[in-house]
């Protein structure tokens, strides 16, 4: 098997979340060292906070400051701590019935080992030096021999809430395309279009994924294709992405490789942008030490008629 | 509500750690076409396709559309997919067959874990206000649900590596671990690496049909008796999590205890899980648990739910089973539960 090809590929995203009146409460509230639970209508108090009932559905406001300490419910020692996780030293994942509440919260518990830890353990919180209003305001638990403190009947309204929070997320993966795409990934690095053959309807699929879309078969028969293409349709672009290089307007369009049963997509360039048409013949235009054509450009050849690209649309 | 449907094919890939040579597309298709050379059918005859699959494995937004691509969609086709394990997407097609609107269902899924890091990975699907900032890994928190467990007196440390000894002790061949693995050292304690399942990609097909269909398609088709879904509060600690109140309802509801199953295939992907579901199915040791090793032995992630029903389907397809429960579960500690009830014509 050649070599099939694999890259890191990050994924980011800030979630920027707004927050209802229970949640912008009780995080408002973390920033101000003040831990709020709500209070169901059959005298439960939930903590962490919920805007409605978990068992009857019916809503929730009634905000209800707890202590904070607590005592372990379940824990788990984390001997590994992981990216994003609230300490990086070894430490135990706790869950943590605050004094006053009626459910537990997930939480970190900074502990010398797992002999120090047990259910039923008192702890407390450690709050973060600076805080936001966020669930890490707690910078996480720590035991406490101490008698419950005491809560101070917080009633839930502050000045300036905290009305949304960013979520921020990164995962890290190793993308590999396979062996279809890889191939063709490969033959770019030689300039050269290489397709796949549909044994069943005879299509070529540029680029080819490995598998015939209407025939629902794998595609091996690898066919190389191109250089020269026609364009089967296009657009003008007129506003310019972030971060790319290209001066608007340019030409976005569908190309039909000569051999390839469908088109695929460029940029066009070479000829003014208003005199692009379809049926125009074009050719990859290969830059120094790029994997892929940087664009197509007109070759001089007589348009193509209709009838030869109209299936490609 | 008075059709009957029936499990009439299940395929299912090898199970392996990664499976970086393929694509999606490239991994599924081959499932697809042996379940369909099992019935016989072709695309072209199938009333509806619904897969089950999760954009966050393959960190590409819509990543679903391009393992359709196996299905053969065009001419168009009836479609849907859900962003979860494919046994909610085997739950549509057979609410779907009960309308009346077709009478054949695809249902396929598949997972491939090892792109990413599928502890980090599965963070993504916690409440993201509360618990998704901190960052808690999915062994993390199998591990708080195990030691609550082994507190309350429901097992202890050397019960979960029987638990683990037992399903690995399989003969499945498509399984990922099998025969004698070491129980490991903590992963996160009380949890040692025998007691999680391997990360591994995969993925499986079934195929569905309504009453004669079903019959004409498979000699020993596994009728659908009852299946039922159910979920809990998602906030970990308003739950008990030593049961699984949403597991015996949805068992109740599938009617599984009107009469006492001879297998079941249980989606425990860890071992203390599996305590937690026998006592909320009230499986007793007549029961044969897993005899296809499981998620322990195989854990295809968005997959390895459908194989559960897949399994308990093949034993009644072989004749080696007469009533079958399958359970698939997904979220953190078992939020989420499926049961389906299936049994064979008597013989």
């Amino acid at each position: 098997m050649p070599e099939v090809l694999k890259a890191p590929l990050v994924v980011e995203f800030p979630f920027t979340r707004s927050l209802g009146p229970v949640q912008s409460a009780f995080l408002t509230g973390l920033r101000e060292r003040v831990v709020l639970g709500v209070r169901t209508t059959d005298d439960r108090t939930l903590v962490p906070p919920v805007e409605y009932d978990p068992v009857t559905a019916e809503e929730l406001r009634d905000l209800v400051e707890v202590a904070p300490t607590g005592t372990v419910t379940t824990w788990a020692w984390n001997h590994e701590p992981r990216r994003g996780q609230p300490l990086d030293t070894p430490f135990a994942w706790v869950l943590v019935r605050l004094d006053g509440a009626d459910t537990a919260l997930l939480h970190a518990l900074d502990a010398p080992g797992p002999d120090a830890v047990h259910t039923g353990l008192r702890v407390r919180v450690r709050w973060a030096q600076e805080r936001t209003g966020a669930i890490t305001d707690i910078a996480c638990f720590e035991p406490y021999d101490g008698d419950p403190a005491q809560p101070g009947g917080h009633s839930g309204r502050f000045e300036d809430m905290v009305t949304g929070i960013v979520a921020p997320a990164r995962l890290d993966y190793t993308y590999s395309p396979g062996r279809a795409q890889s191939a063709y990934i490969n033959a770019l690095a030689d300039r050269r279009n290489v397709g796949e053959r549909c044994p069943s309807c005879r299509k070529v699929y540029v680029p080819p994924r490995g598998a015939c879309p209407t025939c629902g078969v794998a595609t091996s028969e690898q066919v190389e294709v191109g250089p020269h293409g026609t364009v089967t349709t296009f657009c003008i672009v007129n506003i310019k992405a972030k971060n790319l290089d290209i001066e608007v307007p340019y030409v976005y369009g569908h190309i039909a490789l000569d051999g390839a049963g469908l088109a695929l997509h460029g940029r066009i360039a070479g000829i003014p942008y208003d005199q692009v048409r379809m049926g125009l013949r074009v050719e990859p235009v290969w830059t120094e030490g790029a994997r892929f054509p940087d664009h197509y450009r007109p070759t001089g050849e007589p348009d193509a008629d209709y009838d030869t690209y109209r299936e490609l649309l | 509500m008075t059709r009957e449907i029936a499990v009439v094919a299940f395929a299912q890939t090898d199970h392996q750690r990664t499976s970086d040579d393929r694509s999606e597309v490239e991994m599924l298709m081959p499932v697809l076409h042996e379940v369909l050379d099992r019935t016989g059918l072709k695309t072209a005859d199938i009333g509806f396709t619904c897969s089950g699959s999760s954009d966050y494995l393959a960190g590409r937004a819509f990543s679903f559309t391009l393992a359709l691509d196996g299905v053969g969609a065009w001419p168009p086709i009836s479609e849907s997919h859900v962003e979860m394990d494919g046994a909610w997407a085997l739950y549509e097609a057979w609410t779907k067959l009960l309308t009346g609107d077709a009478d054949t269902a695809l249902v396929y899924a598949y997972g491939k874990s090892s792109p990413g890091s599928l502890r980090d990975v599965l963070t993504r699907q916690l409440d993201p206000y509360y618990v998704a900032p901190l960052w808690p890994d999915s062994i993390a928190l199998a591990a708080l649900q195990a030691q609550a467990l082994i507190d309350a007196g429901e097992t202890d440390e050397p019960e979960l590596a029987t638990i683990a000894a037992r399903s690995r002790a399989t003969d499945n061949p498509h399984a990922q671990l099998r025969g004698p693995v070491p129980q490991g050292d903590y992963r996160v304690r009380p949890l040692r690496t025998g007691d999680c399942p391997p990360i591994g990609d995969g993925a499986a097909a079934v195929i569905l049909a309504a009453g004669d269909r079903a019959r004409d398609l498979c000699a020993r088709p596994a009728w659908i008796r009852g299946i039922d879904h159910r979920i809990e509060a998602h906030s970990l600690g308003v739950r008990d999590l030593t049961d699984s109140p949403s597991t015996r309802l949805a068992a109740e509801k599938a009617g599984a205890f009107e009469r006492p199953v001879d297998t079941a295939e249980l989606h425990a992907p860890f071992t203390a899980q599996e305590v937690v579901l026998r006592k909320a199915l009230r499986l007793d040791d007549s029961v044969r648990v897993n005899p296809s090793g499981g998620a322990l032995a195989a854990n295809p992630v968005m997959a390895a739910g459908l194989i559960r029903i897949g399994e308990a389907a093949d034993r009644i397809h072989l004749g080696e089973s007469d009533r079958a429960l399958g359970h698939a579960t997904s979220g953190p500690c078992l939020q989420q539960n499926l049961v389906a009830v299936l049994e064979g014509d008597p013989r």
